[in-house]
């Protein structure tokens, strides 16, 4: 058993402040540059530049130069539309025929995805087996995309701590006590969310799955948020839970499938089963990885509607 | 049967899309890009991939637009309008009197 004062410091006590946010690994370590006014611009400099380019500029409908040049200008725009449409209308031309059986999208994957499909994924949807088994990789590539686009949207829109304190930004967007909205949204939530949940869970056996029941989930947070305002939302879905889930959802993504690659690649037994193809619980690790995708998702648009609307989750 | 509606369908796409551009107002052109959006999802449905019509009418119809909404409401372009017809209604009040 070590003593209190050795696991302050840490890095797991570092990593646990972290999570609850008392601590920023970025305070007090990095080197801040003070800002330095800018030397105030000569201004004779300054005017006699200006005279000087308005006097180039003045007879700027009569000059010959800038005239040509805007002839120019529309007619080389006007070509390189012209040859933008011509060259695009050509590839649309020469493409083979929808659905034809020449085509070369009609290759021996196609019939191995059909006719091993179910036995190899265990999902009675094709689409789902497809990209959460054969192509998971791609699918974990989208998930980060997701995740480093909130990541953006986050550290461009997220308003300082005492900008959002003061309430002003906040109550712009609350819900000014419609009985309509409110009502409407208090029969409508449950059922959006129990719709959304349904669709990831039955992503391998329906169509649907960890992106459109993610994106319905992020509606239904929307709407709440809309109806209910934020107070409401934030006792159930809130920064911490956003950070926890969000990372959580990604990690344990990325755990799940690297397993699968190392067995996979390696030649050796996973110990997840397939399971009996339309039952459920079954496709190994299809519905897992359904499950982190929605949440993702369901954060991300959240997040996404938060931070535009008041620059606070 | 199934044909006229699948053409009317994508002539209604068609009319859409160009009436996006053409719409002056924002808040109605981002309303036409909704029924935009909703109209490709039949038509995904139609095309045999439900699949995509779910995601579509998901993002595509809900959530896209509401950011667009916000956004809208950001730079005020939706509070000025309302402004304008409050002005308006508070000046005709204030004639009858």
């Amino acid at each position: 058993m070590k003593p209190r004062s050795d696991y302050e410091g840490s890095h797991a006590d570092k990593f646990y402040r972290w999570l609850h946010g008392e601590y920023d690994p970025f305070v007090g370590k990095l080197e801040l540059r003070e800002e330095q006014p800018e030397n105030p611009p000569a201004t004779d400099g300054q005017s006699i530049n200006r005279e000087a380019m308005l006097r180039m500029v003045d007879d700027w409908a009569h000059n010959r130069e800038i005239r040509a040049f805007r002839v120019l200008y529309k007619i080389a725009s006007v070509f390189m539309c012209i040859a933008m449409m011509v060259v695009l209308l050509i590839t649309v031309a020469n493409l083979p025929p929808f659905g034809a059986a020449t085509n070369p999208a009609h290759n021996e994957v196609m019939v191995r995805y059909l006719e091993k499909g179910i036995d190899e994924t265990g999902a009675v949807n094709a689409v789902t087996g497809m990209i959460l088994n054969y192509r998971a990789f791609d699918t974990f590539g989208e998930t980060c995309v997701l995740f480093i686009a909130s990541c953006c949207v986050m550290i461009l829109l997220m308003a300082e701590e005492g900008h959002s304190s003061d309430g002003r930004l906040e109550t712009r967007f609350e819900p000014k006590d419609d009985p309509i909205l409110y009502r409407i949204a208090l029969f409508l939530g449950p059922i959006v969310f129990l719709f959304g949940i349904y669709i990831i869970l039955n992503g391998h056996l329906s169509p649907g799955g960890g992106f459109s029941g993610g994106a319905m989930i992020g509606a239904g947070l929307i709407l709440f948020c809309n109806a209910l305002g934020l107070e409401q939302t934030r006792r159930f879905f809130n920064e911490h839970i956003y950070k926890v889930v969000k990372v959580g959802s990604l990690v344990l993504y990325g755990i799940t499938m690297s397993y699968y690659f190392f067995t996979g690649g390696n030649g050796l037994q996973n110990i997840i089963p397939l399971g009996t193809p339309g039952h459920l619980i079954s496709s190994g690790m299809i519905l897992p990885i359904n499950i982190f995708v929605g949440l993702e998702v369901a954060c991300t648009m959240y997040s996404f509607f938060s931070l535009f609307r008041q620059g606070s989750l | 049967m199934i044909d006229i509606f699948r053409y009317l369908l994508l002539i209604f796409l068609v009319l859409c899309a160009i009436s996006v551009g053409f719409t002056k107002n924002l808040l109605t052109s981002i309303v036409i890009f909704m029924s935009y959006s909703l109209v490709m999802s039949v038509i995904w449905v139609l095309l045999e991939s439900p699949d995509l019509a779910i995601t579509e009418a998901a993002v595509g119809a809900g959530v896209t637009s509401l950011l667009f909404f916000i956004t809208l409401k950001k730079i005020h372009a939706i509070e000025q309008s309302i402004a304008e017809e409050r002005e308006r209604g508070e000046g005709s009040h204030e004639t009858k009197k």
